[in-house]
């Protein structure tokens, strides 16, 4: 009974590794609210080792990730952008990275939002 | 609440209502009410819920309030009311291009693309000659055979078709200009030295399913362009171009016996298709296109029929016919979009038969074309490759009076450029290419392009480059054929006719920097470049009675600085003004001196202006065009008679185009304009017109404008 969980855990575990993709890709919800929130998201996430492009739309706050499965993970990634002081689904910026933006960028703020409207 | 098509009201839970400029909200329950606290210092109530237009209530008194909500796919169209720029210099590529849109183009009456730079001031438009109507265009200081255009990217107005090639692409075909100033990309070939021009043509998938567009004026031009466009499957489309002019009036209003403008006609046909396949990331083109074009020139009273190759009267006739059949074949990794592969393949036969007075001149061009280009990143998108290959072949037949010049070219090589954006301040890319070609040798032809961005809505750009090519001497000069000079090529056992290639290195700065004076929008860009030639083929026209070719030896370089500044004044009203200093000089045989029709300074402004939207998508366009030249140098006629020798410069000179257009619907516009309205000419623009046959004929010596004020009409018509 413990071989065959054995042999079926290692196949499983081996199934894994042998799918992890080089160009995986992935799309995760970053909150912004301009042209230089746009900037941020990206430099940020292309500067993680292991993703080959990012691409953030301004509309509809999808940022569009290829990376390479082998290097860095989607969390990763995430806690990367918020660092910088963006929202994302998994986890919120702290109160030092938000404060940190420039006022323009402050995208919690319904004034800021709507000014970019 | 809210209405549905039955009329029923329906709660809606979930809506967020809250006071504006607080804190202060709630969510509506279940049944769609809610309860919120109430201070006299809250004014608006905001109601708001995805799907539904967000409403703002006063409130005046706490009391009970009843809302119904409407669906935001109820909201009328909004109206954008920031217009984009027609023409538009990039802030973020590391090139200086800017690019023409077609709304740009439809400021003047650019019947073809020869013409669709009259509103640019990086591009300086001239005749070439009085009696054959062609415009030249010129970058930098430099004439087009030191600019490299292509037609989606496919080098095109090259060898047998630099003279005449841009009026052999109509106006209407035009989606799009991209206009590179300096060294060129390493991707389209190593010809260019002073820039690129890329004409992006209309496509089958994106252009008007139908569209008419007629155009007459007063100096006996008429056009007319049809487009057809049509999906065939869901992955193919296609669209059929028709294009004819016709100009068969006689005018010589300066009273030279010549006429001022050739009699013309031409008959010009494309057909696209079109294949597009976004789950496989497909993309491809196929083209065939066909011209006929003939031309008169010469004497009111000149016979083609009778009067040909006779020495009493003179004329010229200048008939082409050409052929094309390009295609390009792309490949975008769905999965990994930055991943790209791309084929691009042109063959095309040009033939060219004509005269001027007693001299004959035939060409034709046979080219094959044909480039493989693959994009890709190295570890993340910051660092992008662009690599590939490249094999020409070019057949040359000419006859040049009764000497024939056979030429076969081909040459085969191989690029690499890599381009660096660091999302931030600065994007650079440096490429290389190296070429092996049977008559150029093996060489290297670097480009490096950075730009840098020291400040909001700035672009710092710096770029070098070096450039090669053969020179067509006897295609790329048909106006010396328009006199009676001798034609002299001072071989010294080179390859191109006797000659060496010509080589030059391209240098350049610019900055722009965008702004606000008052609240509107401004841009500033000062441009300075310097091209400098290894070896140049020197026409030189010194000697009036001759035009001797010959290997540079000494120093050519061309020296431009341009100072752009664009304003929008009003919401609809934009200034575009342009001053541009020329340095251009030539070590000739006789002394360095100033490269002869180039004014040293030029000035250009552009004025336009669009009405408000009225009801019913009606809308007035205005559009004024100033340029001033500053005096232009003559080439040297001391030792003619005195009753055929010019000033050593000309007068300067300044002209005024004028454009109205009337939009009345999407489908259909008029336009009405005037060209040189301010009727300025050039006194006697034909040396010895009296007596074309005697050894003092010249029409080379043009400045200005041949004919004076013409008026125009058109309309465009539109079925999508």
């Amino acid at each position: 009974m413990k071989t065959i969980l054995l042999t079926v855990t290692m196949l499983f575990v081996g199934t894994l590794t042998y799918g992890q993709n080089k160009n995986a890709k992935a799309s995760i919800e970053v909150d912004g609210v301009c042209m230089m929130c746009k900037k941020r998201i990206e430099k940020a996430s292309i500067k993680t080792k292991g993703v080959k492009s990012a691409s953030w739309n301004l509309d509809t706050h999808e940022l569009r990730l290829i990376f390479d499965e082998n290097k860095t993970s989607v969390e990763q990634i995430s806690s990367n952008v918020t660092a910088v002081g963006h929202d994302t689904k998994s986890f919120i910026a702290s109160k030092d990275a938000y404060e940190s933006l420039n006022p323009c960028c402050k995208y919690r703020d319904e004034g800021v939002v709507d000014d970019h409207k | 609440m809210e209405q549905n098509s039955k009329n029923q009201r329906i709660p809606l839970p979930g809506a967020n209502v809250f006071w504006l400029n607080t804190t202060i909200g709630a969510m509506t329950s279940d049944d769609g009410s809610f309860k919120l606290p109430y201070d006299v210092a809250y004014k608006k109530l905001i109601i708001s819920y995805i799907g539904f237009r967000t409403d703002t209530l006063l409130i005046e008194t706490p009391k009970s309030i009843f809302h119904v909500l409407k669906a935001s796919d109820d909201l009328g169209e909004v109206t954008i009311s920031t217009r984009r720029k027609s023409t538009a210099t990039s802030y973020l590529s590391s090139q200086n291009i800017s690019t023409i849109s077609s709304t740009e183009l439809l400021k003047a009456a650019c019947c073809n693309l020869s013409e669709s730079f009259e509103t640019n001031p990086s591009i300086d438009v001239n005749f070439t000659d009085a009696i054959s109507g062609t415009k030249q265009i010129k970058m930098l200081g430099l004439t087009s055979p030191y600019i490299l255009i292509t037609t989606e990217n496919i080098p095109s107005i090259r060898g047998a078709s630099q003279a005449y090639g841009l009026s052999f692409i109509p106006g209407t075909w035009v989606e799009s200009i991209q206009i590179t100033k300096g060294a060129g990309s390493v991707v389209n070939g190593f010809e260019s030295i002073a820039g690129q021009i890329n004409a992006e043509l209309v496509k089958p998938t994106t252009d008007n399913r139908v569209f008419v567009n007629a155009y007459g004026s007063l100096n006996g031009r008429t056009e007319l362009n049809t487009h057809f466009n049509t999906q065939v499957s869901d992955k193919w489309s296609t669209g059929l171009y028709l294009h004819a002019n016709n100009r068969s009036q006689k005018f010589d209003r300066n009273n030279d016996s010549f006429l001022d403008m050739p009699l013309a006609k031409q008959i010009n046909i494309m057909n696209r298709w079109q294949y597009t396949n976004l789950q496989k990331g497909l993309i491809s083109f196929l083209n065939v296109r066909y011209l006929k074009d003939k031309k008169q020139a010469g004497q009111l009273s000149f016979d083609p029929d009778t009067d040909r190759l006779s020495n009493t009267v003179w004329g010229s006739e200048i008939n082409t016919r050409r052929f094309e059949v390009s295609g390009k074949f792309g490949y975008v990794n769905p999965d990994i979009p930055y991943q790209s592969l791309g084929l691009q393949i042109a063959y095309s036969d040009h033939e060219q038969a004509s005269y001027f007075g007693l001299n004959e001149y035939d060409i034709r061009h046979k080219s094959m074309y044909s480039n493989l280009v693959y994009n890709s990143i190295i570890s993340d998108s910051r660092h992008k490759i662009k690599t590939g290959l490249n094999a020409t072949y070019d057949l040359y037949d000419e006859l040049v009076n009764s000497q024939i010049y056979d030429r076969n070219e081909r040459s085969v090589g191989g690029f690499f450029k890599y381009s660096f954006d660091d999302l931030d301040a600065l994007n650079l890319t440096a490429g290389i290419r190296i070429d092996n070609h049977n008559l150029l040798g093996t060489f290297l032809t670097p480009r490096v392009h950075a730009r840098y961005t020291p400040w909001e809505k700035s672009a710092l750009r710096v770029s070098f480059g070096r450039g090669i090519r053969a020179a067509n001497i006897f295609t790329e000069n048909q106006k010396l054929f328009a006199t009676s000079r001798q034609i002299n090529v001072q071989s010294s056992g080179g390859a191109i006719y006797g000659l060496d290639p010509e080589i030059a290195w391209n240098y350049g700065v610019s900055f722009l920097q965008g702004f606000n004076i008052f609240g509107r929008k401004a841009d500033l860009t000062i441009d300075f470049y310097r091209t400098d030639f290894e070896n140049q083929v020197v026409v030189d026209y010194e000697n009036p009675y001759e035009v001797n070719f010959y290997n540079l030896k000494g120093v050519s370089y061309a020296n431009s600085f341009q100072a752009e500044f664009s304003l929008n004044l009003m919401s609809y009203l934009n200034l575009k003004t342009a001053y541009k200093f020329y340095d251009v000089k030539t070590q000739y045989i006789s002394g360095k001196f100033k490269k002869p029709l180039t004014s040293q300074h030029r000035y250009f402004a552009n004025l336009s202006y669009e009405s408000y939207l009225e009801k019913g998508d009606g809308v007035w366009k205005f559009d004024a065009t100033f340029n001033w030249l500053g005096k232009q140098r003559f080439s040297s006629t001391e030792i003619s008679p005195q009753a055929y020798q010019l000033p050593t410069y000309s007068p300067s000179i300044s002209t005024l185009n004028l454009q109205v257009t009337k939009v009345f619907s999407k489908a259909f516009e008029i336009y009405l304009g005037a060209e040189n309205i301010t009727n300025v000419t050039q006194n006697l623009p034909i040396l010895s017109s009296e007596n074309p046959f005697g050894s003092n004929f010249d029409t080379t010596f043009v400045y200005g404008p041949i004919f004076g004020s013409t008026f125009y009409s058109g309309l465009r018509f539109k079925l999508n």
